[in-house]
């Protein structure tokens, strides 16, 4: 009733060594190379799975990339993949899998009934039938999308690695069969660097099912041997088996992903290597002979399990010793599936061919088939299958010779199987993903490439529509020859010799008619994932869908897994014929990346955790874990958050890091603040320019803060910048903005000001800091250092020094971002650790706290110190922030963004400002990011005054402070505003945002 | 994904060696605060966005870190070539006359 093994000679399976599986629960045997779906075939598993839409039984159409149905889950756990194809998974020993679909099981199908009631469930059903009531759709769609969809994404890490690899090469070759093989081997012979991959294990193509050709008086095998050993013996040539390539885009770039280790058994595979790797091919020529796919012809019933496409027939028995089935009908419009005809009856199945056209395949070809047995109805057409889960029978009706019309009633054929051909279709899929357009060719019915290729990609085989292996050759050596020549190449060696045969036109159907409407007899699959069939596509039509793209959307066809290998031209085909207009003016939906499905894993590659996005830690990184840091990701970089003790929550331990700093002294790594090294004759110019503030007059030994604009005169950086010589300086930026600082000094000195002498070296990395801060941070530097004066009048706040601190050459600034007298000790990268921990012993006596980057934010925040890109967010000018001290307006060159704050609208009225808030419930910490209304009328849409950028609970001030952007705000200090925030308002007074030390005392102490 | 040329390496490398910095060869008012609004925001805001041929800046971030000319399709992604930015400016503004 279903599949057996039948011994091939030439077969790919290795009869020595069996394997065993599992699927669905159920132990089988076969053999080392069989596919998952011979080997289920092998052992006479029909039904795979249900279908998409309706629930119907389903079972293997094809046997490779083109198939629709056999989507199964393969292993479990973190191994889990989904959605493979049967026909694509290379059997190894106790390979588990499992059917994706049959809810609640694949035997009793809960859409199956629901299928039964099939003609209700036009296209659009699920949104024309649950779209009321809206509010149900949550309840339906529970129910619908757990009876839908096929396998499950894993949901562990993966534990494979993947790798990706860079070629530039001069030919890449896409396709291994006769044409790719022929195509390498003049490329290699011409020393060219060329790379050869093709999607299966082994390199063959077509001549792995089809025997009987003869190239150059070998057997196609051998003559595939000899083309494999010459390119091996060519140093010049790469073969990569198993490696799709599935997308070209500009420039010849083409991504190719090799499946390393996907054949091997879990237990079996090196840990060491990727699983895949994906390959990143710029290749000056592409030459693409990704061959052609055999087509079903689309007539009732054509879904049930042991319909297939004569080629997969064909491949079973030839490739895998899997003869489909006993009793076998061969439908066919063209001469190709003669040849499954023929090879089947050969080996002892019982096969009957019916063949659309009146008149047959070429006379040698009847001759042969009636030789072997076969029974030949020409002009004949399957009007219906029989069977529910496996075929039956089929039911046969006359056809009309001009026209797709039913003339007669046919025989009723008791078969197990059918398989059937409705032509090829070549696989233009990347030839059109970056623009090229295939061309209809009405005698060999297909979308082909055109034979002149564009620039710099060449189309040969199968590809341009040449099904017939000697014009396949003579063609690709002609289209390789001439491409060698216009890169300055000869080609050696003639085009290989093949007889050629007598062969007659295919007939030009693509649904076999049964004689009533479409819509009214049994349902003819186009699709066989998504469960589109030909009725549907004459629905969308008729509700008014013209245009084949929309058609696609309407009804799906062409969507999923297999992208409509199998269904495109037939769908598109009767599209036309509804529509009343060749197929050459329908045209054909757009392809896309990817060809077949790519793993995530292959695209990440080894762009993973922190590959990715790279984590940097600090030099003292191991003193923090010590101190049981909690930490935070600021930038790449992981900065201690705060220092909590044993039983402490972040807001304890922050009121204690706050205090302690604010009375004794508290300690901040502070070395991931960007730093570049600014030198060079011109570099104070250089300042003068890019910051908003002047820099003539700063000496040596002196720091200075500067904002840095954009021409547009938003603010968008800050930092402290230090004079060490005349003409060299040390730039601070914010820490996530430090590689952008770089750059833009870099690009406006190229740009525009190349005549001024100065560069820039970054050194983040070099400089590690050690921020010492609090009325007792002189002491603990004075018990560090003894060749720096610390005296409050020589080293003076916004003073820098060198000297040695800790037995380390060292620069120290006198700088605060807290209000606080401070010192940041500059040593060493290298001697960031111990310079941290030598702070820690010195402050000892003070109990020095360490602190992070919560208790740094409330310190600032204490004293209205803005933190660009909180406190900022691009539209922000100097006077908006209430900087304008910051602003040397009267500097001769017209500083980066000088202009842009004299414009009308920069300049005007209404703009949001910085300003303070104190809600009146000092114990209310105001939602950062909430609204800020006039009044506590609230009715939307509510006129919006600003928004509050930093909020915290000062534990010195024993109150909640916060800073906000308000409209006007520098005239509004006083007011009392209102505050929006999950669904309340709270009432807050208008300050200024120094709310600590506003005569800056403590900072000068 | 492009391939461009830095013409201070003197080499065809990846797309992601290099970072895309705007247009080329927009003049900067030379004295901007005798530019009025209008002038001034052209200067700041205003870009050619061409379908076809396009003079932009290109920055070797992961190389040498130079930033040169490339004058690219937008269309096709075809490179006309790449040149350091004084080299460029004379085609530029041949091109331009
Ligand atoms: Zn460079």
């Amino acid at each position: 009733m279903s599949g057996y093994r039948i011994h091939r000679p030439g077969e790919r399976i290795n009869r020595q060594k069996p394997v065993s599986f599992q699927f669905d629960n159920v132990q089988y045997k076969a053999f080392s190379g069989d596919t998952l779906a011979s080997a289920l075939l092998a052992n006479g598993v029909r039904l795979i799975g249900r279908s998409f839409k309706y629930g119907r039984p389903r079972g293997i159409v094809g046997f490779g990339a083109e198939e629709p149905n056999a989507l199964i889950q393969l292993e479990t756990g973190a191994h889990t993949v989904p959605d493979l194809k049967a026909t694509q998974v290379e059997l190894y020993q106790g390979l588990l899998a499992g059917s994706t679909t049959g809810y609640p099981s694949l035997d009793f199908d809960l859409k199956g009934l629901l299928g039964k009631f099939g003609r209700f469930m036009p296209p659009g059903f699920y949104y024309k039938t649950f779209m009321e009531p809206v509010k149900a759709w949550p309840v339906y769609e529970k129910y619908i999308r757990k009876a839908a969809g096929y396998g499950h994404a894993p949901v562990l890490p993966d534990p494979e690695s993947y790798d990706h690899l860079h070629h530039h090469i001069d030919v890449l070759v896409v396709g291994g069969g006769a044409a790719g093989l022929w195509a390498a081997t003049l490329a290699g012979r011409a020393g060219l660097k060329t790379l050869l991959v093709d999607e299966q294990s082994e390199m063959g193509g077509w001549l792995l099912t089809e025997r009987r050709s003869r190239i150059d008086g070998l057997s196609g095998m051998d003559w595939v041997n000899q083309r494999l050993a010459e390119l091996a013996s060519l140093p010049n040539v790469s073969v990569l088996p198993r490696t799709t390539a599935f997308a070209l885009h500009d420039l010849n770039l083409v991504q190719a992903v090799e499946l390393l280790q996907d054949h091997l058994p879990l237990t079996e595979r090196n840990a060491a290597l990727p699983r895949q790797r994906l390959h990143k091919i710029r290749a000056h020529q592409v030459i693409l002979a990704s061959g052609a796919i055999e087509r079903p012809l689309v007539f009732g019933y054509n879904d049930v399990p042991g319909v297939m496409t004569a080629a997969a027939g064909h491949s079973y028995l030839n490739r895998y010793g899997v003869a489909v089935g006993r009793e076998v009908l061969v439908q066919t419009q063209n001469d190709a599936a003669y040849e499954a005809a023929l090879d089947l009856a050969q080996c002892g199945v019982k096969v009957m061919l019916a063949d659309a056209r009146q008149g047959g395949a070429a006379a040698w070809r009847q001759q042969a088939l009636k030789s072997a047995g076969v029974e030949l109805l020409l002009g004949h057409g399957i009007a219906k299958v029989l069977g529910d889960k496996s075929v039956s029978g089929a039911q046969l009706v006359k056809l009309d010779g001009r026209n797709n019309q039913v003339v007669g009633s046919g025989p009723r054929l008791s078969v197990d199987t059918v398989l059937s051909s409705g032509g090829l279709t070549s696989t233009v899929h990347l030839f059109c993903h970056n623009g090229g357009r295939p061309v209809w060719n009405q005698q060999q019915l297909s979308f082909v490439c055109p034979d002149e290729g564009r620039d710099n990609i060449a189309c040969v085989g199968a590809i341009t529509g040449r099904w017939e292996l000697s014009e396949a050759l003579g063609q690709t050596h002609a289209a390789v020859a001439a491409l060698l020549l216009g890169h300055g190449r000869g080609s050696s060696g003639n085009a290989p010799s093949v007889a050629s045969e007598e062969v007659a036109a295919p007939r030009a159907i693509f649904r076999l008619p049964d004689g009533k409407p479409e819509g009214h007899g049994a349902k003819a699959f186009v699709d066989y994932q998504n469960d589109v069939a030909a009725a549907d596509i004459h629905t969308a039509i008729r509700e008014n869908y013209r245009s084949i793209e929309h058609v696609k959307r309407y009804t799906a066809l062409g969507f999923g897994t297999d992208q409509g290998k199998l269904s495109n031209i037939n769908g598109f085909a009767i599209a036309a014929e509804a529509l009343g207009k060749p197929i050459a003016e329908v045209g054909t939906t757009t392809y896309r990346p990817s060809y077949t499905p790519v793993t995530f894993g292959a695209l990440a590659g080894p762009h993973v955790g922190e590959t990715f996005d790279v984590r940097r830690y600090t030099a003292m990184h191991a003193s923090h874990d010590a101190r049981k840091a909690e930490y935070e990701v600021v930038g790449q970089w992981l900065r201690p958050w705060y220092f909590p003790k044993p039983g402490e929550d972040l807001h304890a331990a922050v009121n204690r890091e706050c205090l302690a700093t604010r009375n004794s002294v508290g300690v901040m790594d502070a070395s991931t603040l960007g730093k570049i090294d600014v030198k060079g004759p011109d570099a104070r110019e250089f300042l003068n320019r890019i910051y908003s503030n002047a820099w003539s007059k700063l000496d040596p030994g002196k720091c200075r803060y500067g904002l840095m604009l954009d021409e547009n005169g938003m603010v968008m950086d800050d930092g402290v910048t230090a004079c060490l010589a005349d003409d060299h300086f040390h730039m601070t930026t914010t820490t996530g903005g430090a590689a952008r600082v770089y750059s833009w000094l870099e690009r406006w000195h190229q740009t525009e000001w190349p005549e001024l002498k100065v560069r820039f070296t970054t050194t983040t990395d070099h400089w590690a800091t050690v921020a010492v801060v609090g009325p007792n941070s002189r002491q603990v530097l004075q018990k560090l250092c003894t060749d720096i004066d610390f005296d409050k009048d020589a080293f003076k706040f916004m003073d820098g020094r060198s000297g040695t601190v800790a037995g380390l050459p060292a620069r120290v600034f006198r700088i605060s971002f807290s209000g606080e007298l401070a010192y940041e000790i500059n040593v060493d990268a290298n001697y960031g650790r111990y310079m941290w921990e030598e702070v820690m012993k010195a402050g000892a006596a003070f109990n020095i706290t360490p602190y992070g980057t919560e208790t740094m934010h409330v310190l600032r925040a204490e004293k209205g110190f803005i933190i660009v890109g909180q406190d900022t967010d691009g539209s922000m000018s100097p006077n908006d922030l209430a900087m304008s001290w910051a602003v040397g307006m009267k500097k001769p060159f017209s500083f980066l963004g000088k202009r842009s704050l004299l414009r009308s609208h920069t300049a005007g009225e209404g703009r949001k400002q910085l300003v303070g808030l104190l809600p009146l419930d000092p114990k209310v910490v105001l939602a950062e990011g909430a609204q800020i209304l006039s009044n506590t009328d609230d009715t939307v849409p509510a006129a919006m005054q600003g928004h509050v950028t930093s909020s915290y609970h000062s534990a010195f001030l024993g109150r909640s402070i916060a800073m906000a952007v308000l409209k006007d705000g520098s005239k509004r200090e006083g007011d009392t505003v209102f505050v929006w925030a999950h669904g309340k308002s709270v009432p807050a007074q208008v300050v200024s945002s120094v709310f600590v030390d506003k005569e800056g005392v403590r900072q000068h102490a | 994904m492009l391939v461009i040329t830095c013409p201070y390496c003197q080499e065809a490398r990846e797309e992601e060696e290099f970072s895309y910095a705007g247009e080329a060869y927009i003049a900067r008012p030379a004295v901007p605060e005798e530019a009025d609004d209008a002038t001034w925001g052209d200067y700041v805001f205003h870009r050619k966005n061409p379908r076809g041929w396009h003079w932009e800046q290109w920055q070797h971030v992961a190389g040498c870190r130079k930033v040169f000319a490339v004058k690219r399709h937008t269309v096709t992604y075809e490179i006309a070539g790449s040149w350091t930015l004084a080299d460029g400016k004379a085609l530029y503004l041949k091109e331009q006359a």
